[in-house]
Parts: structure tokens; sequence; C-alpha cells
């Protein structure tokens, strides 16, 4: 498909600007002019119409193709969330900071309070802020606010703790805070090495993160004692809320002994994933944090009212511009509050059924390398089909013809050949069943006609794309205007 | 309500074939003590419910306050083609798209996106998007800190407040010096950055135009930086390169900026994007997805993410940035618009923000005892004098229902009686003269 550029039509003119009501003014002065115009296409209202319907239809999404991908949870986004948030649309966030500017926007700080509290509750938290645009963004204000809490006692430590099974957003971002990295294997029943972990604990650790249901999908029964192996050396508990979907109503991170922890809203709470992108990554902690939490903090004030905290010298400071991304926010508090109590409890069960139906219908055909009762997700291996010469992608690609959005493959790390697939609770055991199939169709042909695999996908635009080419080349923006 | 579609049949069905009498089963990894303590969450609802209680909660904002205030976030157009296509299933409920043949539609989009922010800032690459202003300042710092392997970064005053404390908090655990210098008159200080900068400086940070509005030609700055070894860094207005020189022109080695005036709404302070762009050398220090053009077996052109092993999936802790969700759709929504808006289309909404400033700037600074603080060029926004405290102007005016513009002194206590006013091509030359009315009023009356 052309580039929406290469349909440029020198003179051709799309949207209507208002009118300029107003004198004409002088032009800038000479060395500040734009010598010539940045080289936008020139198309009419209907080309670019055209362009991104046509775009939109060289993609699979969850609306139209069910999207297994690990550790993503790509649920279903109820339509009426679209509405409430329109709702919220135009609304300026400096409003809020103006001298007596709080009260003209009580709506929208009400819903932020109202969701942090939600958030809490949850997760067995004591505060929570809303200020982190996404997971990774969470996890970097949760290490900032464990570093700010060490300072506070003298010492900020040195060193944290992830196991080798964990997101490389984990240790991404505590080394972005500045910490080094202790990475602990996983044993062979699933789980991070107790032994290689009490071994590698000393009093430098500054926090221990941690995803629980992990990214296996199983759920660490020795977890507590993790914990308090921490707690015992000062270092403090972060929660990889990734995984929340697993066990809402079920566990709360905070009641184990969790610290600090993350929430994925476009994950667990039924936001849309956008193509990447906007998330939302809510941060709640324990009491002994709350001073260093970032500003502005949206607190109740001794009026019932919502106001903002801009004046803590003890927090950390700002991680956004504003408050978080609002309009993700407002998605997800109306989901929580459609959904309520049981709804939320009937999700995790839900899930957590859908993934081990899957699992349990597919590991006569693939390798399980940890074959135990998952939680909302499992992970199988390839290893079976390699001998035959057909990988884990090669899977995945038979899947994109047949229809379905691959599960996440080569991923987690430390399984050979990784498939990892989340059904969540929105798919009916019909959806599974057919995809069930499909799974055992490659399996099969992997022994049979492995060729066939290898040459998938047939059935979309492009075959498969030389990502060598991509990288040797860095053709990144388009030449020629 | 939870779309949860399977049937009693399906559910009994299923836990057969796992071999399991019921749901709670599945819980068995969980030890009995560690089941929550509490879940004391409210009870569900339809959605019609819901949309009348999501009603009631929106009310409570004020709604249509006149809006004369930026301060990063500014109240643009955005075309009706920005929300109905942005608001295809196909682009709105993908995800990262990690599987490139069934997901062209959003890469094809990332490139042409990468494409229009290298052409508007006159740069040679882009990322697929960051997740706002501020954040994108803070990593384009970090990214400086790498390049040089230097520790100390100068940023001009005029730069952001917020971004300015994003860039201490980012920075704050990492051994990094920060001198921050002073602007005067609205500008950047030339002597007083010279005095700054060092053969330790990683970069200097600049913002085009700034807080207070004016604009600056920094070619002679970033040749300064530059001869001695740091990086030039340059947050910038994305409209105001309809008809402002490119910050790549001026010799930057780094633009950022928030991608929020590009068709996203203000919706309370987000989702915007952010962008960040470079030249050629710098690409695999960029944190963040890059989409990049390739060709398929049959030779037919594609586009895949590339130099994922700066990325922390791949690198972990030696990763470039942890980022991994970033503004995608945002950033969808900012092409969107820019092709709506077209060359042409896009040079004329910059001079009808400037046209509309420049209007509101006389009519303001004639009012008795007002005179304009910015001695350089403002954009579209500027910085009045006023003979009166501005907060306390700015509080009145809010009551009866106008935001007149941003107190300087909020964020600058040596400025308080100064009020940063901003007027996009929204505003008419009717709220222009009204505000001026109203002003006057609470000045005089």
């Amino acid at each position: 498909m052309e580039l929406i550029y290469e349909k440029s039509v020198k003179g051709r003119r799309g949207v209507r600007l208002p009118k300029a009501d107003v004198p004409r003014a002088a032009a800038l002065p000479e060395n500040l002019q734009r010598r010539e115009a940045a080289g936008l296409p020139e198309v009419s209202e209907l080309d670019v119409v055209r362009h991104f319907t046509n775009l939109s239809r060289r993609n699979f999404s969850v609306d139209t193709n069910f999207y297994p991908l690990g550790s993503c949870t790509m649920k279903y986004n109820a339509k009426v969330l679209e509405n409430a948030a329109n709702l919220f649309g135009q609304y300026h966030p400096m409003t809020a900071l103006l001298p007596g500017g709080e009260t003209s926007c009580q709506g929208s700080l009400a819903m932020l309070h109202e969701l942090g509290e939600l958030l809490a509750e949850i997760t067995g938290m004591d505060e929570v802020t809303t200020q982190p645009l996404a997971g990774a963004h969470g996890e970097m204000t949760g290490i900032m606010l464990i570093a700010a809490y060490h300072r506070a006692k003298g010492n900020r430590k040195k060193y944290v703790v992830v196991p080798d099974s964990s997101h490389g957003t984990n240790p991404a971002s505590a080394a972005m805070v500045g910490y080094e990295i202790i990475t602990i294997p996983t044993a062979p029943y699933g789980d991070m090495d107790l032994d290689a972990f009490k071994t590698a604990m000393n009093g430098e650790v500054a926090a221990v993160m941690m995803t629980c249901p992990n990214t296996l999908g199983l759920f660490n029964p020795h977890i507590k004692e993790i914990c308090d192996i921490a707690h015992e050396h000062d270092a403090l508990m972060y929660y990889d809320g990734a995984n929340l979907n697993a066990i809402l109503g079920k566990v709360r991170p905070g009641d184990v002994g969790f610290d600090v922890i993350h929430v994925n809203l476009h994950k667990t709470f039924g936001t849309p994933h956008g193509g990447g992108g906007p998330g939302s990554g809510p941060v709640g902690v324990k009491k002994a944090l709350i001073p260093f939490l970032p500003m502005p903090r949206i607190i109740k004030a001794a009026d019932g009212g919502i106001a903002l905290e801009t004046d803590n010298p003890r927090s950390i400071g700002r991680t956004a511009t504003f408050y978080g991304n609002f309009g993700v926010m407002v998605r997800a508090y109306a989901y929580m509050i459609m959904l309520g109590k049981e709804g939320l409890i009937e999700v995790s069960e839900q899930a957590v059924l859908n993934a081990n139906y899957i699992m349990s219908r597919l590991k006569s055909h693939y390798d399980l390398p940890f074959e135990q009762t998952c939680m909302h997700e499992c992970v199988f291996s390839a290893s079976r089909q390699l001998k035959h010469g057909v990988h884990a992608i090669d899977i995945a690609k038979y899947l994109i013809d047949r229809g379905y959005h691959p599960p996440t493959v080569y991923f987690p790390l430390i399984v050979k050949e990784a498939i990892m697939i989340e059904p969540t609770e929105t798919e009916s055991k019909q959806t599974m069943d057919a995809f069930i199939a499909v799974m055992k169709e490659a399996a099969e042909m992997a022994e049979k006609d492995p060729e066939a695999l290898l040459r998938a996908p047939v059935t979309m635009p492009v075959t498969r794309l030389d990502e060598t080419k991509a990288a040797r080349e860095q053709n990144v923006c388009h030449a020629g205007w | 309500m939870s779309y949860c579609p399977n049937t009693p049949d399906d559910i009994r069905e299923m836990l057969a074939a796992i071999g399991v009498a019921g749901v709670e089963d599945l819980f068995s990894p969980v030890p009995e003590e560690l089941r929550a303590k509490s879940f004391n969450l409210p009870e569900g609802m339809s959605e019609f419910e819901l949309f009348q209680r999501m009603r009631l909660l929106a009310e409570k904002n004020t709604q249509n306050l006149a809006g004369f205030i930026g301060g990063g976030y500014y109240d643009h157009c955005i075309p009706a083609v920005v929300d109905h296509l942005s608001g295809r299933a196909e682009f709105y409920t993908a995800y990262t798209p990690y599987q490139p043949e069934c997901s062209q539609g959003t890469l094809q989009a990332l490139f042409e996106y990468q494409t229009a922010i290298c052409r508007l800032t006159g740069m040679e690459v882009s990322n697929a998007s960051l997740y706002d202003g501020g954040t994108a300042l803070a990593e384009a710092a970090m990214m400086a800190l790498r390049v040089t392997g230097r520790n100390r970064l100068v940023i001009d005053g005029g730069v952001n407040p917020f971004y300015r404390e994003i860039v201490r908090t980012y920075l704050a655990n990492l051994e990094v010096e920060i001198v921050e210098v002073s602007p005067q008159q609205g500008i950047t200080s030339r002597p007083a950055l010279t005095a700054a900068l060092s053969d330790q400086t990683a970069a200097v940070i600049l913002q085009n135009p700034n807080f207070f509005g004016s604009l600056d030609d920094i070619g002679d700055l970033a040749e300064e930086a530059q001869a001695k070894g740091a990086l030039l860094i340059a947050s910038v207005y994305p409209i105001s390169l309809g008809m402002v020189k490119s910050p790549g022109e001026m010799g930057a080695d780094i633009v950022v900026g928030d991608g929020q005036s590009l068709g996203n709404p203000l919706s309370f302070g987000g989702p915007s994007f952010g962008f960040i762009a470079t030249t050629k050398k710098y690409i695999r220090n960029l944190p963040g997805r890059i989409v990049g053009e390739t060709v398929d077996r049959n030779g037919k052109r594609g586009f895949v993410l590339t130099l994922q092993a700066r990325e922390q999936h791949i690198k972990r802790h030696k990763a470039t940035s942890n980022i991994c969700s970033n503004q995608s759709l945002c950033a969808l929504r900012g092409l969107i618009f820019l092709a709506s808006m077209g060359k042409e289309g896009f040079a004329e909404l910059a001079k009808l923000n400037y046209d509309k400033a420049e209007y509101a700037k006389e009519v303001l600074g004639a009012i008795r005892g007002v005179s304009v603080l910015n001695v350089a060029t403002t954009f579209n926004e500027f910085t009045l004098a006023l003979p009166k405290d501005a907060a306390g102007v700015v509080e009145g005016l809010l009551r009866e229902g106008i935001a007149a513009g941003v107190p300087a002194g909020l964020y600058y206590p040596e400025m308080d009686h100064c009020l940063v006013v901003t007027v996009t091509e929204k505003r008419t030359r009717q709220e222009i003269g009204a505000l001026a009315k109203q002003l006057e009023g609470a000045l005089w009356s």
C-alpha cells in the first residue's frame, strides 16, 4: 500500500480552518522564519479517510480476531467505556492548578480520587498515585519511591533483586533509578529458586521485584516467605501488577506483604491497547511510603472536596506532566464500577478457567515445561516441533493464516521456544475450541508437512519480513520531498 | 456484568476436561493464609446505569471555561476524521505490533508518523512515541548522558517548570549535576548560559518557544554547546513548526515535545504523546520503539519494529530505557491530524495562532498599567506584567467563568505580577475582547 506521502498532490487541501477574524500580523523576523513548509502530505479529506481505513484493515485486533497474546491481557474492551470517557473530553489540566481552580474540576478530581481508593482496596495498599503513564513508568516510579524511603533512613542501598523470569521492564526500570541488578534463576518447579534467593539477599538490597503469578502463569506458594526474608533484610517488596487479572478478589498483594505495586489499567481493567498504548500504570503503596508520593497528590480536603497537594518537600517530585493518562483512567474507573465486586471476582475465575482449559487440551500436542495448575496464562514449548525443524515462530505465523493473533512467543526467555497463551475471561469455550483445533493441526503439520509452516503466512498483505535488512538500513523516515 | 460468555454448560464441560470439580479448585496453588482479607467494592451495574453515574460525575466539572491557559497543553481544533479514524477498532483494540504480518496497519502508520516528526523538526530519525513532553525531555537528557559519558546538564529556566521537575525527578538517583540558568526578560540569558557551560556538560536543554512564549533563534547556543562537546536538546511546541525555523535547522541534536496539540483532546492532561527525534548517528541511543522499512520474501515493501536490541524485552537492565507501552494511538491521532491539515493547512494553522496572539497581545497590552514582558517575538503565548498580583486576578476571573492565563508566580516566585496568556486559533476576536474587558475590570474596578 502506498504511503500517505506518495498520495500527495501539490496544492490539494484537506480540512478548512476557522476564519481569520483579526488583522494579519507582521511576519516573523527573518532569522526565525521557516524557509520551506514541512513536507506534510497534500491530500483531501477523503484521501485521508480511505488511507487510514484501508491501513486499519491490515491489522488484527481484539474486535476482529482472538488475540491470546500472553502477558498482555487482550480482553474485550466494552464500548460503553468510550461513551463514558467522552463525557470528560475537553478539560484543561492547568485549570486545577490555578488559584481557586480545583472547585471547577471536582468531577475529574473526584474520579481520580475514587479510582485511587478502589485500586487501594483491590490491591490491599494504603494509597495510590495515578500519575504513572504505563506499567513500566509505574515500576520506575515505584522504585524511586523505594529509593526515597531508604534514603530517608540514611542509605538508599545498591541492589534490586529480580527473578530471571521477570518482565524485561523490571530490571530496566530499576537500572533507570541507578540500581544494580541481581538476577535469581528459576528452579525446576517453575518459581524463583528459593535457596539462590536466600543466598543473594543482603543488607544492600533495596527491593525485590516479583510478578505473582509469574510470567509462567504460576502462583508462587513461597511468596509470603520471600516477603518475610526481604523484610528481614530491610528490603521492600515490589509487585509487578501485569498479571493482576488472575487474582482479583482472591489475593491482595498488600495482604501478602508487598509494599509497592503498579497496576496496568490497560490489561486488567479493560481499556483498549491502542496498538501499543496509551496505557496507565497507577502505583499503590503502604503507609510508610506515602510521604514520598509524586506531586501533585490528589487528596480529600477537610471540606470533603478533592484537592491537589503540591508542596511536599519529601515527595520524589513529578514523574509525568499532569495527573496521569486521565482518559485511560476514566475508562478503567467505569469498568470497575460497572463490574463491581462480583463481576471482578468472576473476571479472575473465568480467566483462570479459560487458561487451564487451553492448557489441558493442548498438553497432548505441545511440551509443557512446568506441568501444574496455571493461573491466567499457560506457557508451552515448541521443542517437540523443533525436532522437525519447526520453531515457535513458524507456528505463530501459521496461526495468522488461520485468523488468530499468535500467542506471545520466545517469552519468558527461560523457556526454549516459548508459546505463552493468555485467553482472558472474555473468550468463549467455542472460540477456544476452534483455536485449540488449529493449534493441534499446526502440531500435526509440524510432523507431516513442516515446509508448509515455514512458508506461513501466505494470506496477509506481506509474507515474512526481512528484519535484518531493516536493522541494517535503518530506514525509519520516508525520504523524498 | 463481566463480559464472560461461558454458560453453565460450557463451564461444566471445561472443568471436566481439566479434571477438577469446581473453579475454586484452580486456585488451590494459592495457600489459604494468603487469600484476600477484604474486597470491599460496590455492587456492579448495567451500562445504562453506569452512563448515568458517569454523567453525574462529569457534571461536577464547570463546563465551557473560555480558555486562555496553556502551560504545555493547548486547546486546538481537532478535525472530525481524527476521532473517527483513530477510533477504528482495528487500530484501537490491537496491541504492540510484535507480529508484523498481521499488524501492517499500525506499523505503516507509525512509519508515516516518524516521517512527519522528522519533517516537522528537521531531524533525521524519530522513534514511535514516548509518554508525554515532560518524560520525553527526561529521556532525552538521559540519552545525552549516555552519548557523552558526562554527568552535568544545563537547563534553561524558560523550560516548562513541570518538565524541569520531571528531569530532576528522573535524575535524582543518578549523580547528575543539574545547573539551571535564569532567563532575563523572558528569554535565555546568553552570558549566564555561557558561564554555566563547561567541558563536563552533557547537554544544554532549551525550550522554544519557552514557558513565557518567547521565540529564540538558538543556533548560536547550539554551536556553543557543541563546541564544548555537549548536545543541544530542544523542547518544542509542534504547532509553531508550521512557521518557525525548525530546531534541526537551528542545529539541535535532540528534539522533543508534547504531541497533545496535534489532534489529542485536553482530557485533563492525558493521554497525549511525547515525540523525540535526533540525527542518524544517535539512532542506537534512542529510547523506545522504532519502526523501520524492509521487504518481505517476495521483495514487497513492509514495516517492522527495528533495532529492538536497544529495548528492555531484549536487553533488560542494559536497555536504553525501560519504556514498553508508549502512546501509539495518540501518535496515530497526531499523524491523522497532520495529514488532514496538510502542508499548506498546517502552515496556515500556525499563522492563525500567531496572528490571533499578536492581536491579543496588542489589545491586552494596551490596558492601563499592563505591559508585555517579552522583549522577543512570541508565538501564541505571551507574558503580561500586571499592576496587581496575577494569582488574585486569575482567581477572580475564574469565578466569572474565564480562565485568563497561568500566573507565572506559581512557578517563578519573583514574577508574581506576571500572567502567561495563550491564544490559539479557537479563540475568537470577540472572546479576546471579552477577556480584555474583564481583565481591565479586575485590575481597575
